[in-house]
């Protein structure tokens, strides 16, 4: 549907139906030592050709290095097929439809995209998406308290491996709402939770957990998720949905199953492009659907006895609920589910098994390899899904500078994160055996 | 619209009471707010010795396009909550004076009948909005 701007005569007789003399007057009621009426530090407008141009250029710095990072962000091969279609016409509007039922494509797109994520996560239902798996924390905290009514804690324990970037971002966001966020204690020699040092009877609202978790371990999801309900909390899952094809869906975690699944959702169809645009999914139990953030689009009939789609459960949404709406600063990145969605149908689930059976293989390879090398062990046991954190014998950063000059992108510096000299690699399904085994020798190499 | 109940209290916001022989206070909301709010799909409901202040919020009744707040007409304790809702919403549409009832108050301080309605008072009310 076109968007057409407003002529000259068209904001007039708006003006004069409304009595205004301006646009401008429309806005008195701001006051004018709030009102920002210059913008510092953004330069003189550019035309076309010169921005082609700039973008051409910082483009081409970039150069095409090999990835070897995750981190949260995975390189996969999308089918061409599936930004063909994205990018037709009628799905090319990256945004929440507001004459929604008007556009049953889009609609229907959207409901597609639901099923196959809550196939994948074995939950029950799952809103139309969110911005990305970091402010999906955020949502998903929010929403544990307003559905996990009895505790008053706003206490949220994050297992050791969820990854930092989404514990920053949901402190952002929830912390000024009387959310607090705390680690549980980690077993230094697998990554994941002490379950020795676990503390009972803290009342938390819910227990976060990754898997695989950021450093690339397995977590015991069965047996944390069972202390967690144990303690009164909710558990909310983040996970990967490629590995999904392979590992315990989030909603058979433990004897009850998680009661929220989150995740970023760019490893299906949507390109790394330097951090973004990318998408949140969420999924829960139908019993907390009321409190669930964002749109979720439903089926029905109409009056004919025709199937049909409409956006459901609305009351929940800002533009009924205002201040008391699930979410006021969620939308759904429509793009983004769309692409994801036509690369599940193009993938089937066998599809997608395969890739993460051949990133896992990948991985396998990359990792054993690396390992034959003096001053390289794992830092941690354990099984490990398409990424593994690595023990390094000196700093990290010097490596990856030298890796890069050999047009390598080594992997994630985990020095941080693991108070340790460590590297997080992955290879995912786009690595060949020969690319791996380049990227063993540059290694070496840079290790002397 | 149907005729008024004779033997309740009403408030502006378009809530009814009933003075219970147990010294509770039954609430919901009137025939005219569960017209105009059309078919509820949704009743949140606070807990059981839950606290409520006078005009806080103590309930919300949701619709297919709409959700509105109850306001807790008097301050008090939640004696009771009508669980019969979470499955059976409509029921506030069909019975809004009888088994459509939301919240069960025990009163923490004397109810000033001053602040509240009568059934005339109410009509009148109603009246007006029809105008």
């Amino acid at each position: 549907m076109p968007f057409i701007p407003h002529t000259e005569k068209d904001t007039r007789e708006m003006l004069a139906a409304i009595g205004a003399d301006s646009i401008e007057e429309l806005f008195d009621e701001i006051p004018a030592e709030l009102r920002i009426d210059h913008l510092r530090g953004v330069p003189e407008a550019h035309n076309e050709m010169e921005v082609s141009r700039l973008m051409r250029e910082r483009a081409a710095m970039d150069g095409t290095p090999m990835c070897f990072i995750g981190a949260g962000a995975y390189e996969h091969h999308i089918p061409t097929a599936v930004w063909d279609i994205a990018t037709r016409g009628e799905f090319y509007s990256a945004y929440t439809p507001y004459q929604a039922e008007a556009s049953q494509g889009t609609l229907q797109t959207i409901y597609e995209y639901q099923t196959m994520i809550t196939e994948l996560t074995g939950l029950d239902v799952s809103n139309a998406s969110l911005y990305d798996g970091a402010s999906a924390l955020a949502e998903a905290a929010l929403m544990a308290v307003r559905t996990n009514r009895r505790v008053k804690t706003g206490l949220v324990l994050l297992a050791p491996g969820v990854n930092p970037v989404y514990e920053q971002v949901a402190v952002a966001i929830a912390g000024a709402q009387g959310l607090t966020f705390e680690r549980l204690p980690v077993d230094a020699a697998t990554g994941n939770v002490s379950f020795d040092k676990l503390e009972a009877g803290r009342n938390p609202v819910a227990v976060v957990t990754q898997q695989p978790s950021f450093p690339g371990t397995l977590e015991d999801v069965d047996r944390l998720s069972d202390w967690a309900h144990g303690e009164g909390a909710l558990v909310i899952a983040i996970a990967n949905p490629t590995s999904l094809a392979l590992l315990k869906a989030p909603g058979h975690w433990g004897e009850k199953g998680a009661d929220i699944a989150i995740g970023e959702g760019q490893p299906l169809g949507v390109p790394l492009s330097s951090g973004g645009p990318y998408f949140g999914y969420m999924t829960c139990k139908q019993q907390h659907v009321r409190q669930m953030p964002g749109r979720i689009v439903g089926r029905t009939t109409d009056l004919d006895g025709n199937p049909g789609f409409a956006l459901t459960l609305q009351a929940r949404e800002q533009h009924i609920r205002r201040t008391k709406a699930t979410s006021n600063i969620c939308t759904n990145q429509g793009l983004m589910v769309t692409a994801a969605t036509i690369y599940m149908s193009l993938l089937g689930f066998q599809g997608l098994a395969t890739v993460a059976r051949r990133s896992h293989a990948n991985t396998t390879r990359l990792v054993d390899g690396l390992c034959t090398i003096d001053g390289i062990s794992r830092l941690y046991d354990g099984p490990y899904f398409h990424e593994a954190a690595l023990k390094l014998d000196r700093a990290v950063a010097p490596l990856l500078t030298a890796l890069a000059e050999q047009n390598f992108l080594g992997g994630f510096d985990l020095t941080d994160f693991a108070d340790t000299d460590a590297l997080l690699v992955c290879a995912t399904e786009t690595k060949t055996d020969a690319d791996i085994d380049a990227y063993i020798a540059a290694f070496a190499a840079a290790m002397g | 619209m149907s005729e008024l109940p004779g033997d309740l209290l009403y408030t502006k916001d378009h809530e009814w009471l009933r003075r219970e022989d147990d010294g509770t206070v039954t609430i919901g909301i009137t025939d005219h707010a569960a017209t105009a709010l059309g078919d509820l799909v949704y009743v949140e409901l606070p807990e059981v010795e839950q606290d409520v202040e006078a005009q806080g919020e103590m309930a919300v009744v949701e619709s297919v396009k709409a959700a509105s707040d109850v306001y807790a007409p008097i301050a008090g304790t939640v004696a009771a909550v009508n669980d019969v809702l979470a499955d059976d919403p409509e029921k506030i549409n069909a019975e809004p004076y009888g088994d459509g009832w939301i919240v069960r108050l025990m009163p923490s301080e004397d109810i000033d009948e001053s602040e509240l309605m009568s059934p005339d008072a109410y009509q009148q009310l109603l009246d007006e909005l029809d105008d």
